[in-house]
């Protein structure tokens, strides 16, 4: 039953208008064109996430029956009430607010990694400081460098704690916390631990909210150069599927522009020996997971199998539920396979030794970062994946190099790895590895052909979706959750024996990796995700081949290299183990 | 693990009894029971290292940030080990307005020590307290549970004097 | 008990228990506990029995009796004789010469400057301009015993409202007697009630507030510890009145010595089923449990409060939504102070209209002030609102110990503000306190002289609110910091003019700014301070303000104790001369001022 609710009605510097109730005062502002600053305030409305612990006080609007300053990012208007947002009381406090934040703040803006893509230094552009009129003590906390996938500097947080609304509230991994009290408190992780003695999944959610430079990607982008610029160093870059509809944002393209080409031009640009797709993996993922999926159904094996190629809810289980490692596919994730393919069917090709490959993936992604350094992935002493570069470092990486993306010439991938369906494309959103998923089950376990590809019901961006699939005689029970405080709910069900499910998709982002933590600052709008999600289902639909086991680059390495898929060789290169690992 | 302040196993298993007892007996939810359990775990052993403050973390099925976001916010909460004897100097305004500040001064000098620091020997940790409700005899100084009132500048010498010998007053 | 005959009865049968011939009331308040009353109440006991004088004599661990800076105290009833300061020692005298031989013990009495004795605290003026209705019970009966209570018709007024009256006839009871909350923000009790009432819920919850955090306040505390059963009972009352099924008590980690009482008094209300299932053989049941802090002022905000009581760092949260819609668990939540409890059953009893013929036009009934700082008699008192400070600091606190000027109060604590001797005329009560800038605050009244410094009382609060602050908010969290750095700028004489515009600014912007009372009052000392001492601050600016002590030639004898005494040898001077203070050298270290047996050093 949705009840009939009354409109509000309000007035907002003098002009009155209706709103419906629940509403802000920012969002009853931004209805009649009133601009409020706001920082710490963030809201992605449809998917549920908001952090509005209304605490950095850079949005105070006077309530003029009170003559009180309110937030207005989290003030709910009331009947009859009338807000002046730019009183000289209000302006004058927010000012202060500002100001304070910034005399806690290192002002190294030229050399930072969040340099003319800050809010906090925009909001200080925007609000006109020009002067700091109480100085005094700064806070002084090391640096910490020593996780693979997030670097932290504690002495650039303004307490906002959009963080830790995204690490307790969605992802529910609880990482950080604010420690201390009064001028001392400082967002940090247990202990302060280094991050990489956390329970971090580097899902990146909290570096994606971040407002300042206080949690970031750490850069590798000078690796990769030095690999470059190396004489004897033959590079092999692949990349991701959620790059391809996200890079473009970066060069003032709007979101969802799919760029495909003009980033295989930019990598060649950059020197890249050869250009390679992550879509070929996911392709490859595909095959070996439904095969396995087929032989647990069929020979009673541990159901649900839950897809493993997001990194940071591998890292999530290992953590959170050691006691259901048996739970997830065994595949290593697309960005894994491609990588041991490189080092292995590539070298073999192309007759490189693979000592002197330099493999090299650009992700929408942090975890994968940590992904590539895991001790299990490597063979022969050589990591299957050397250098992890996110969507936003290669971006800066085109700029250092003074490309001009826009101008560029598209190109097409380099032949070997390359080949890849509209299956593989979905990938990178929510709900996509299932749907690839399905469309190769159906066919190997009924042996008919799949004339609707299009599985639209578990499209979307709900937090979990359920489905049935009728597979002849029998049907598929799929489950789909994207953020890990959804992955949870799932797990526990399982745990409890009340899951009802053959196959769940986890992915840790909001919106799968079209949302991941290496992707361009959305900056707290959620159709920028929701661009990127259709530019993908666009692609796919563009594609000839949409069902992963068309693809023929695939099938001729299954000939000619891996025999079939879940053989011995195809379990020794493509498949992984996972390990428990204490909570902290 | 790769970090030994995290080490459960260096905590004593008796008491960690006594601590799992507790928490077991406790009705209602983990988290709401924190603090209690918090409380509970410092009686025991004297004040919260970290690997105790994982090991509640644990028993409670919390994050280990959140118990030490809660344990460093409030000012009962000792991470550190304290000495032997907790001299508390209050500091409410009716002790401070009294000399309060002068008192602690004095007890810090004669320590020798810095405030919440242990000393040297063990014996001593010397912490400003808010007001204990004792007012009526400000400036107040407790040494562990013992209640000193209207302490002088000059009485501090042999107060501090009856406990230096180790042995309580 | 199931109707109200049953209880009159009870009630009745307690009152009629033959009263022994001498009763000595032994002050038990944490004050006196901590000068030992508790050793003075055992022996006293021991001898009574080793007399075999039980029937005749009772000594009675009582709540505090007020006057805790000279405690510990002992009335003896119905001699009307009241002794203080009583030492261990003194125990044989009181038991030998008064009980024994009926004779007054006099170097035990309250001494006048005059030197003369008084003996009968109904005369004392301590206690006579006193009026008692929050701590009605206080130091009359022993805490620990709920037969005690009852036949001070403890739980009637529970009886009544339960028996017959409905929840809405109490709250209207309560809106009418004008009674606000003692906890600091002056809201009006029966409306917080009725807003609670009105949300609809299965679950609610009524929280007494006994986190006490000003500093200096200890009202709470006495009444808990001296009369926890009208707290329990006011807290069933109000469950009643918005239909809750379980309370809280926060309280504070400090005061773990009053929670032994408090928990008894659950236990012993359990027992006579005034608290549980079916209370009074109605259909409604409550129960309290308690929640310990640990240890921070900001706690005492409802809204931290509550998140403390949830086991999470107490920061307070944004109002709207008030607790009363969505507070613990989030379900409707009633938060009260223990003051504001322990009247109810009073107005219960006696009225609406009788508490309100106490007070003034918009503050009802009594307020209880922890009398402190530079003043005679330091205690608890209990005066009708719209009293005013020159009442309750020279009539009630008897002035300055030591006949020194008076320069201002300190009221409402790190939130209040500092009152002048101009303003001792105000009537005390919410409105003309915030009216000259000021506030109730929780009671916390500290009185100082003219030795204080103001800008350092200022300081002294901006470090309490700077470590306190919750730091979730930036104007409190860096700007109580910063406010703070001026100040210690100021006082160390590195201060500039320009950093008292600063201060004001910020200060108003901090106050502007907050998200909770904490941050919202904190520049409050200063502000206050800036407005009526404003000179003291103007001294530091410009630094003119001096620092260094120095000696008065008219009054130095030339012993040369001073120079003596100097860790610096700075003090020039010889034998039965004049002595001379090299001030560029002097650290200002005050020994000399200790030394000088004709005071001639002058402080700074
Ligand atoms: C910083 C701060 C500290 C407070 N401390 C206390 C306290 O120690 N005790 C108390 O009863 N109320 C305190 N309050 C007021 C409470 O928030 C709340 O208003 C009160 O408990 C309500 O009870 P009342 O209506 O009976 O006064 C404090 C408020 C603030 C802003
Ligand atoms: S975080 Fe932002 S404001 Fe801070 S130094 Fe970096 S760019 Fe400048
Ligand atoms: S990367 Fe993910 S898990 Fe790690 S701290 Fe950030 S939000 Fe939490
Ligand atoms: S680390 Fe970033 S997101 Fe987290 S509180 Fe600090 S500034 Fe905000
Ligand atoms: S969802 Fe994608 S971007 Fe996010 S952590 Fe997983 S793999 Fe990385
Ligand atoms: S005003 Fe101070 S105590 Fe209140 S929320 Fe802000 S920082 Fe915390
Ligand atoms: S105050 Fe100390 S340093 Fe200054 S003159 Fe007196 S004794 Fe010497
Ligand atoms: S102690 Fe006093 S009297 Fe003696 S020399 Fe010093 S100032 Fe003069
Ligand atoms: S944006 Fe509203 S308080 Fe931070
Ligand atoms: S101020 Fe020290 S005991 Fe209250
Ligand atoms: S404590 Fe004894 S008189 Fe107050």
């Amino acid at each position: 039953m949705k009840l009939i609710e009354k409109m509000i009605r309000c007035s907002i510097n003098g002009i009155t208008l209706d709103v419906e109730a629940g509403t802000t005062i920012l969002q009853a502002a931004k209805k009649v064109g009133v601009d409020v600053p706001t920082l710490c305030h963030l809201d992605l409305h449809d998917i549920g996430i908001a952090n509005q612990s209304a605490n950095c006080r850079v949005c105070l609007v006077e309530d003029e029956k009170r003559h009180q300053l309110v937030p207005a990012c989290a003030e709910k208007v009331v009947e009859g009430m009338a807000v002046q947002t730019d009183s000289l009381k209000a302006v004058m406090a927010r000012r202060t607010s500002l100001e304070l934040l910034l005399s806690n703040h290192p002002q190294d803006c030229l050399t930072c990694i969040k340099n003319l893509d800050c809010e906090l230094q925009t909001l200080a552009h925007d609000m006109n400081i020009k002067e700091i009129h109480y100085p005094g003590e700064k806070m002084n906390h090391p640096l910490d460098l020593t996780s693979k996938g997030i670097s932290k500097d504690s002495n650039k947080c303004i307490m906002c704690r959009r963080c830790i609304t995204m690490c307790d509230e969605v992802q529910t991994v609880g990482i950080l916390s604010p420690l201390k009290r009064g001028f001392d408190v400082v967002v940090a992780t247990a202990f302060h631990l280094d991050m990489d003695q956390t329970s971090c999944t580097y899902c990146g959610q909290c570096v994606s909210v971040c407002p300042t430079a206080a949690l970031a990607e750490m850069n590798d982008t000078p690796k990769v150069w030095r690999a470059l610029n190396h004489p004897e160093k033959h590079v092999v870059v692949q990349i991701a599927p959620a790059v391809r509809v996200a890079l473009a944002e970066e060069f003032g393209f709007p979101p969802g522009e799919i760029s495909t080409g003009k980033i295989v031009a930019a990598l060649k640009r950059l020197r890249f020996d050869t250009v390679v797709d992550t879509n070929f993996g996911a392709d490859l993922t595909v095959i070996e997971e439904a095969h396995e999926l087929v032989d647990r159904m069929e020979n009673g094996g541990r159901l649900p199998m839950l897809t493993s190629c997001c990194p940071a809810w591998v890292q999530f289980i290992e953590h959170q539920f050691p006691e259901l490692l048996d739970v997830p596919s065994s595949c290593k994730s697309p960005q894994q396979m491609v990588g041991t393919l490189i080092k292995s069917y590539y070298a073999e090709k192309r007759a490189i030794d693979p000592k002197k490959i330099v493999s090299v993936s650009v992700m929408p992604c942090l975890a994968k970062k940590a992904e590539a350094a895991r001790d299990e992935f490597h063979q022969n002493g050589l990591r299957d994946v050397d250098y992890v570069i996110t969507t936003r470092e290669l971006a800066r990486m085109i700029k250092e190099a003074a490309i001009d993306f826009k101008t560029l010439q598209e190109q097409p991938f380099d032949e070997l790895l390359s080949d890849s369906t509209g299956a593989a494309a979905i990938f990178g959103t929510t709900g996509g590895v299932l749907e690839a998923a399905a469309r190769t089950a159906y066919e190997m376990m009924t042996g008919k052909e799949l004339k609707e590809v299009d599985f639209t019901a578990i499209r979307g961006l709900e937090g979990v979706r359920e489905a049935t699939i009728p597979m002849g005689e029998r049907s598929l029970r799929i489950g789909i959750a994207h953020e890990l405080g959804n992955a949870r709910k799932l797990l526990e069900a399982i745990r409890d024996g009340k899951s009802h499910f053959d196959l769940i998709e986890i992915m840790a982002c909001p919106g799968g990796c079209i949302g991941g933590g290496g992707q361009p600052y959305h900056h707290g709008r959620l159709d920028v995700i929701k661009a990127r999600q259709e530019a993908l289902y666009r692609l796919d639909a563009t594609l000839p081949k949409r069902k992963s086991h068309q693809n023929e680059e695939v099938i001729q390495l299954y000939d000619v290299f891996l025999e079939k898929p879940g053989s011995h060789k195809a379990h020794q290169l493509l498949h992984t183990t996972y390990s428990a690992k204490t909570r902290i | 693990m790769k970090n030994k302040i995290l080490d459960i196993s260096s905590l004593d298993r008796a008491l960690l009894d006594q601590l799992d007892t507790y928490i077991k007996n406790l009705e209602g939810d983990n988290e709401e029971n924190l603090i209690h359990v918090l409380h509970r775990a410092q009686a025991l052993f004297g004040h919260l290292p970290h690997n105790l403050q994982l090991y509640v973390a644990r028993a409670l099925n919390l994050s280990g940030a959140k118990v030490n976001g809660v344990v460093t916010f409030y000012s009962f909460f000792n991470e550190e080990p304290t000495g032997k004897y907790v001299v508390s100097v209050c500091m409410g305004t009716a002790c401070f307005v009294k000399g309060a500040d002068k008192v602690l001064q004095k007890i810090l000098d004669i320590i020798g020590t810095k405030k919440n620091e242990m000393s040297a020997d063990g014996l001593f940790t010397v912490k400003d307290v808010r007001c204990i409700g004792a007012c009526g005899l400000a400036p107040v100084v407790t040494i562990n549970d013992k209640v000193y009132g209207k302490v002088q500048v000059n009485d501090v010498e042999t107060l501090i004097g009856r406990y230096k010998g180790g042995q309580s007053a | 008990m199931n109707d109200l005959k049953a209880y009159l009865e009870k009630r009745d049968a307690l009152r009629a228990k033959t009263v022994p011939r001498l009763t000595l009331f032994c002050c038990g308040g944490t004050s006196c506990l901590s000068s030992a009353s508790d050793v003075i109440i055992e022996l006293l006991r021991g001898k009574v029995e080793a007399h075999g004088l039980e029937a005749d004599i009772d000594v009675k661990q009582v709540g505090c009796l007020r006057l805790c800076g000279e405690g510990p105290l002992i009335f003896v009833e119905p001699d009307d004789i009241t002794y203080v300061q009583v030492q261990v020692e003194d125990v044989d005298d009181i038991f030998t010469q008064h009980i024994l031989n009926k004779q007054t013990v006099e170097r035990l009495l309250v001494t006048e400057p005059d030197g003369s004795w008084v003996s009968s605290y109904r005369e004392m003026p301590f206690y006579k301009t006193q009026h008692r209705i929050a701590l009605r019970n206080c130091g009359e009966i022993d805490p620990r015993d709920i037969g005690a209570y009852i036949a001070r018709d403890g739980y009637h007024a529970l009886a009544l409202c339960l028996l017959e009256q409905t929840p809405e006839q109490v709250i209207e009871t309560i809106k009418q007697s004008g009674l606000r909350g003692r906890g600091g923000g002056g809201f009006p009790t029966g409306l917080k009630w009725a807003y609670t009432a009105a949300v609809k819920s299965e679950e609610k919850y009524v929280i007494c507030n006994a986190d006490e955090g000003d500093p200096g306040a200890f009202m709470d505390r006495s009444i808990i510890e001296g009369d926890p059963h009208s707290l329990v009972e006011a807290m069933t009352i109000a469950a009643y009145a918005i239909g809750a099924k379980q309370g809280y008590i926060y309280i504070r980690a400090e005061y773990a010595i009053s929670i032994e009482p408090l928990k008894l008094a659950l236990d012993k209300a359990r027992e006579h089923g005034f608290l549980g299932d079916n209370i009074f053989g109605t259909t409604f049941c409550f129960d309290i449990d308690i929640k310990l802090g640990a240890g921070a002022f900001v706690c005492g905000e409802e809204t931290a409060l509550i998140r403390s009581m949830e086991g999470h760092r107490g920061e307070p949260d944004k109002k709207p939504p008030f607790p009363s819609e969505s507070g613990f668990r989030d379900k409707p939540t009633s938060v009260n102070n223990v003051e504001t409890f322990v009247n109810v059953p009073a107005i219960i009893l006696n009225g609406a209209a009788w508490f309100a013929s106490y007070g003034t036009e918009k503050s009802k009934g009594t307020k209880v002030f922890a009398l402190a700082g530079n003043i005679k008699n330091i205690g608890l008192v209990e005066v009708p609102m719209g009293t005013t400070f020159n009442e309750i600091i020279y009539e009630i606190g008897g002035g300055h110990p030591e006949g020194k000027e008076i320069k201002g109060v300190q009221i409402g604590g790190p939130s209040g503000g500092v009152i002048t001797r101009d303003y001792f005329d105000t009537p005390i009560d919410y409105d003309s306190l915030t009216a000259i800038g000021a506030m109730m605050g929780s009671g916390g009244m500290i009185v100082m002289d003219e030795d204080t410094d103001m800008v350092e009382i200022a300081k002294f609060y901006l470090d309490f609110t700077q470590e306190e602050s919750c730091g979730k908010c930036t104007p409190c969290r860096i700007g109580t910091k910063r406010l703070f750095e001026i100040l210690e700028r100021l006082t160390s004489m590195q201060g500039e003019p320009s950093d008292l515009d600063k201060l004001e600014t910020l200060a108003r912007n901090i106050q502007a700014a907050s998200l909770c009372g904490l941050g919202q009052s904190a520049p409050n000392p200063v502000l206050s301070t800036m407005k009526y001492f404003r000179e003291e601050y103007e001294a530091y600016a410009y630094r003119t303000k001096k620092t260094k002590y120095t000696i008065d030639p008219k009054k130095c004898i030339g012993c040369t104790k001073c120079a003596r005494v100097c860790p610096v040898a700075c003090i020039r001077g010889v034998v039965r001369e004049v002595h001379i203070v090299e001030e560029a050298e002097c650290i200002a270290c005050g020994a000399c001022y200790d030394a000088c047996p004709v005071d001639a050093v002058l402080r700074p």
